[in-house]
């Protein structure tokens, strides 16, 4: 035993796979420890909001505030107010009104900002503009307008009463606070999904429960399998004939078409993730069943079990203690691949919708589900869809690596 | 119950042609058209063919054969491990019952086997001390004091030159092949069975080692009055230990009789070639016949 587990260490896909999976583990665990937040809680007002950190202006206001006089702030600011589209639509006017398109360049934000200065005139008239793209261009105008100011802002309050503002300070361009001295500030890595769900915090949880299910819906299949597979294979005769015409029965329906009809029919209501584990747990277990059954067929003609006969022992005793040690190996590495194909079985079911209901707890499948739904993937917000992605990949990658080392070990065939 | 056929006369209830038996010997195993067939149509494989022979108490008897020729499958169905097409099996005068897996329990304190490959015949999984252990609660031991028990275990240990407390705690995967086969024969005086079935018991061991091996078994028949029934391909081996020598090809006994009968002067062409096919020191091997 130890020697096997020495053996089983030192093969490097089963190591690198252990590793992944175990710090996966670790950081599905220490997470909530660190962020003790609801993961279904809905923090953000809008959808999608990208990854960063967030901090309360209001609290910021009020916070210490420092003087800082950078180079390239005024040029940075300018240039993050500018998008892409505004300054096509400057190029666009620029064009329109005769400026050479070698002079306009598209990196320098200020040069340009200083051509529509001197370009824009709200009252020419271009022949070939429509209405629309005037609009467009006057609203540009005032956009830039902003953006160019180097003024500061005038805080204000207002009265309740009267309504009358009095000026209570001022916010220069140099201004600047200490984040860390913001009472009131929010670190969203993985931003926030369709609903204003912090997409880390749902996605740790997530990965908890596709876990669960996965483990759930692998030792259901596995205990189903094995169960049948050491009956058939070892009483054999009519009871082998039956089990293997209802494994056959089992191999022939797709067992995710299976798996879809029975979750429609269980009705949203009563889907939860242990019942999605159940249900996926009763429809994979055929290929365990027939490995197994084939595994004990061979086995059980050998001579040690003919003289676990001869020494009396009991059907029961026989192939709990002189076949299932035998092929333990084999049921531990189909456990494995079961867990990884229930956990992708569970992704399936939830993004075509028929996964566990929704006001529960997240799972991975569910949500690919939102972000489909919510065309994550069409309005490019990444955060959304490819962390849960990578981390299913992560998973099964590591619990097929697990696999793959486990196999070298115990398949003398497969050893370098 | 078997029919007294024998042509010489002098066997009390037994079918034997030749009529070795030593008369008053109670007849203990009976075997009447034994017959088992694999497969059907045109698959159809007879391993063994409508087989008759008489095992006497505390007789010694081999049957010799070329691998194929049904040895192993006639063993396993005296065994009881697995069914025969046709015929029966009287033990002790009493047609056998098998029907069920208690029955099978019950006949299996009766019939024991010794099997060619000692590195397959243990579970690795378990410990030496469970193997023997297992033959004292097989003959109702099960409730006798520790004590008493590891007694047991250091006698069986000691008549085959073992050292019980050299065995305990280790796994049979730790011991040598003549080892093995020799805590097999432990397993046997513990169990004290009234036929054991030794199926090539030598042929994967060295040489000294199997005269050993040889050795323990006779002295155990000798002790115990067992029935010894020799599985092998060696004629040689059979004719220095048995009583009687049932030769075998494709499935049928084709000369039976005492071995100064058979072994000396064969009738048959197969039993010529398989004593031609032994190979001498002294003489030309001839291997054109093999």
């Amino acid at each position: 035993m130890k020697h096997t587990l020495q053996q089983i260490f030192r093969s490097p896909n089963f190591v690198i796979g252990f590793a992944i999976f175990m710090a996966l583990i670790l950081f599905v665990f220490i997470y909530p420890l660190v962020v003790p937040d609801a993961p279904l809680a809905i923090i953000a007002q809008g959808t999608f909001f990208p990854p960063g950190t967030y901090v309360s202006v209001y609290d910021s206001l009020g916070s210490t505030q420092y003087t800082l006089n950078l180079q390239n702030a005024s040029a940075a600011r300018i240039g993050s107010k500018v998008s892409d589209t505004d300054k096509a639509a400057i190029k666009d006017y620029l064009v329109l009104v005769g400026v050479p398109e070698g002079q306009i360049d598209l990196t320098d934000t200020q040069k340009l900002l200083e051509q529509w200065k001197t370009n824009y005139d709200p009252n020419k008239n271009i022949s070939g503009v429509t209405n629309a793209k005037r609009n467009q261009f006057i609203r540009l105008n005032t956009s830039l307008q902003n953006a160019n100011s180097d003024q500061g802002i005038v805080l204000a309050s207002q009265d309740p009463t009267s309504g009358a503002l009095t000026q209570t300070g001022t916010v220069k361009l140099t201004d600047y606070v200490d984040i860390n001295q913001i009472a009131s500030a929010k670190v969203l890595p993985l931003g926030t999904d369709n609903f204003g769900r912090d997409v880390l915090t749902e996605l740790v949880s997530a990965t908890k429960v596709s876990l669960q299910i996965g483990f759930v819906a692998g030792l259901i299949a596995t205990l189903i399998g094995l169960t049948l597979g050491l009956l058939a294979g070892y009483i054999g005769g009519m009871l082998d004939d039956i089990i293997m015409f209802i494994t056959n029965l089992f191999t022939v329906i797709p067992s995710f078409v299976l798996l879809i009809l029975i979750s429609f029919s269980i009705g949203q209501d009563q889907r939860g993730a242990v019942t999605i584990a159940v249900v996926i747990g009763f429809t994979s277990w055929v290929w365990t069943a027939r490995a197994v059954r084939s595994q004990v067929i061979s086995l059980r003609n050998r001579d040690h079990v003919n003289l676990s006969k001869l020494s009396g022992h009991s059907i029961v005793h026989i192939i709990l203690s002189d076949i299932l040690p035998y092929i333990a190996s084999y049921v531990v590495m189909a456990f494995i691949l079961q867990i990884s194909s229930g956990i992708l079985a569970e992704a399936g079911l939830s993004i075509l919708g028929l996964g566990p209901r929704t006001t529960d707890v997240p799972t991975l499948g569910l949500m690919m589900n939102w972000a489909m739904i919510y065309q994550a993937h069409i309005l490019g917000k990444w955060w959304a869809y490819f962390p849960i992605l990578l981390d299913i990949a992560l998973i099964t990658f590591s619990l097929n690596l697990m696999n793959t080392g486990l196999d070298q070990v115990f398949n003398p065939a497969l050893r370098d | 119950m078997p029919t007294n056929n024998d042509p010489v006369g002098n066997n009390p209830v037994g079918n034997n042609p030749v009529g070795n038996n030593p008369v008053g010997k109670k007849l203990c195993l009976s075997v009447k058209g034994l017959t088992k067939e694999f497969g059907f149509g045109r698959q159809k494989n007879v391993a063994v063919n409508k087989v008759d022979m008489d095992l006497y108490e505390g007789e010694v008897v081999s049957i010799v054969g070329e691998s194929g020729s049904g040895k192993t499958t006639l063993s396993k169905m005296l065994l009881g491990l697995i069914n025969s097409t046709e015929g029966d099996i009287y033990f002790q005068g009493k047609k056998r019952d098998i029907s069920s897996y208690s029955k099978k329990q019950e006949y299996w304190k009766n019939i024991q086997a010794i099997f060619q490959d000692p590195f397959s015949s243990y579970n690795i999984f378990n410990k030496i001390d469970a193997v023997l252990l297992d033959c004292i609660n097989m003959r109702g031991g099960r409730r006798l004091p520790q004590a008493k028990k590891v007694e047991m275990m250091t006698e069986a240990c000691s008549f085959v030159n073992l050292k019980y407390e050299e065995m305990t705690n280790k796994y049979p995967f730790e011991l040598s092949g003549g080892q093995m086969q020799r805590l097999m024969i432990a397993r046997i005086f513990l169990l004290k069975p009234k036929i054991l079935l030794a199926d090539e018991p030598t042929s994967m061991i060295d040489a000294c080692s199997r005269a050993t091996i040889l050795d323990m078994l006779m002295k155990l028949r000798d002790e115990t009055g067992m029935t010894l029934i020799f599985i092998t391909h060696d004629i040689g081996l059979a004719y220095y230990v048995s009583d009687q020598v049932f030769i075998m090809e494709h499935g049928k006994f084709v000369e039976s009789g005492s071995p100064d009968d058979v072994i000396l002067h064969p009738r048959e062409p197969y039993t010529k070639r398989l004593i031609n096919d032994v190979p001498k020191i002294y003489e030309e091997w001839d291997l054109t016949t093999v």
